[in-house]
């Protein structure tokens, strides 16, 4: 967990992020933001997330966003 | 819809680029993001340099000015074909056709057959495909597919969106019979309710340029646009490609009977890295198969990316001798196509710089 949210403060350090945070709907990512933020969990993950799974309702949250990676394989 | 060809070739390619070439660090400032926001999108997307036309400069400039150079090379004759098919989205006036407009500019003759097509991203396909078919007929020995767009004249230096990968250019590719039956196959999909994620809303007659169509409105990303300027969603096109152009290129290599393995190389039109990054992991096509190196260094140029991407990274191979190369097109419209073919031994294959 700790993981995604220090992603999300380098991509966007003027907000405190929680795991409840709505990323998406308040505003926070901005869906460049969302290609920079799969792009270093990719790095962070040694994983590719699929272009069919870059889906605002995957990255809503770090909850969402963790779900997501545990089809990948990964428990952040 | 599924196309097979047979006796069909490319014989020649060139690609005509506007001699300025922009910086994307230099343009940041326009952009109403951080620059660190910005520089971030550099890595990812592969913003970098980009080549725009100065001032009035029109698609029939860069046209003529092309073939010209080709005339003065002696690697085309002026009556060596006999249809000129300009695809293009950006013509130099509603009417006349652009093409029309090149063919009197050159003097060439008039048993011609001049087509403009309006399409975009998959432009070099449909022409490509249109092209192929023209050579049904004994009279047209050769087909002049002609690719170009000056698009950067309808976007917003202020779009974040869209103005960093944007790329003027042009390119000509001689089409014409082959001796050898190697079979091209080629599919073709198109789903116009999905046609406003890539448009220029006015200047056309259902919306016509007004001074209320040129002011600029901010978008929910902090982006500056008017309803005269390119408009692109891009959450939506990046979906419909990763979506619908996987299935589209398991289809031609099954109309094929071939493998992806055995396919030499994947040149897919270039709307940024990481879209292609996205598309080779699904695909399972390594990244050194799938060029993904335009954008980086000339911009997105619509329909010329991949002819541009052809001469970019092939050029010594393709002149040298045969290769199994996937091609792929998709955008505006919305459109996506593909062909499987050999591409070379090519007559010419070059690239020069519009002055």
């Amino acid at each position: 967990m700790e993981k995604i949210e220090k992603i999300l403060q380098e991509i966007r350090p003027e907000f405190v992020f929680t795991p409840e945070t709505d990323l998406i709907t308040e505003g926070i990512l901005d869906s460049f933001d969302l290609i920079t933020l799969v792009s270093e969990l990719d790095k962070e993950f040694g994983i590719s997330i699929a272009g069919v799974d870059i889906l605002p309702g995957n990255f809503c949250s770090i909850h969402a966003i963790r779900e997501l990676l545990k089809q990948y394989g990964v428990e952040p | 819809m599924k196309f097979v060809f047979s006796h069909r070739k490319v014989s020649g390619l060139l690609t005509i680029l506007p001699a300025h070439e922009r910086d994307f660090v230099d343009e940041m400032s326009n952009f109403n993001f951080p620059l660190a926001r910005s520089l971030k999108l550099k890595q990812v997307m592969g913003y970098d340099k980009h080549r725009l036309v100065d001032g009035l400069v029109c698609v029939s400039d860069l046209v003529v000015f092309g073939l010209e150079y080709l005339f003065k090379q002696g690697w085309l004759g002026r009556d060596d074909f006999d249809a000129l098919v300009l695809v293009t989205q950006s013509p130099d006036h509603f009417m006349p056709p652009t093409s029309n407009i090149i063919q009197g500019r050159l003097g060439l003759k008039r048993d011609l057959l001049c087509l403009d097509i309006n399409q975009g991203c998959a432009g070099f396909m449909v022409g490509l495909i249109q092209g192929f078919l023209l050579l049904d007929q004994p009279s047209i020995r050769k087909v002049l597919l002609i690719n170009a767009d000056v698009l950067s004249r309808k976007v917003s230096l202020r779009d974040r969106n869209s103005y960093p990968l944007i790329g003027d250019a042009a390119s000509i590719t001689v089409l014409e019979r082959s001796a050898e039956d190697a079979p091209i196959y080629a599919n073709l999909k198109t789903d116009g309710t999905r046609c406003e994620a890539l448009m220029i809303p006015a200047g056309g007659f259902r919306l016509p340029s007004s001074p209320e169509t040129a002011v600029l409105e901010e978008d929910s990303e902090g982006n500056f646009r008017s309803k005269d300027h390119l408009r692109m969603d891009g959450s939506a096109v990046f979906n419909f490609v990763q979506v619908e152009v996987p299935p589209m290129i398991e289809e031609v290599l099954q109309m094929a009977g071939t493998k992806m393995e055995c396919v030499d190389t994947f040149i897919f039109h270039q709307p940024n890295c990481f879209m292609l990054q996205k598309l080779a992991d699904r695909m399972k096509v390594p990244y050194d198969k799938m060029p993904s190196n335009i954008v980086e260094n000339f911009g997105n140029s619509s329909g010329v990316t991949i002819p541009l991407a052809i001469a970019f990274n092939l050029k010594d191979r393709i002149l040298a001798g045969d290769v199994k190369a996937c091609l792929s097109g998709f955008g505006v419209g919305l459109t996506w196509s593909s062909a499987l073919m050999n591409l070379g031994p090519l007559n010419f294959c070059e690239m020069i710089n519009y002055q």
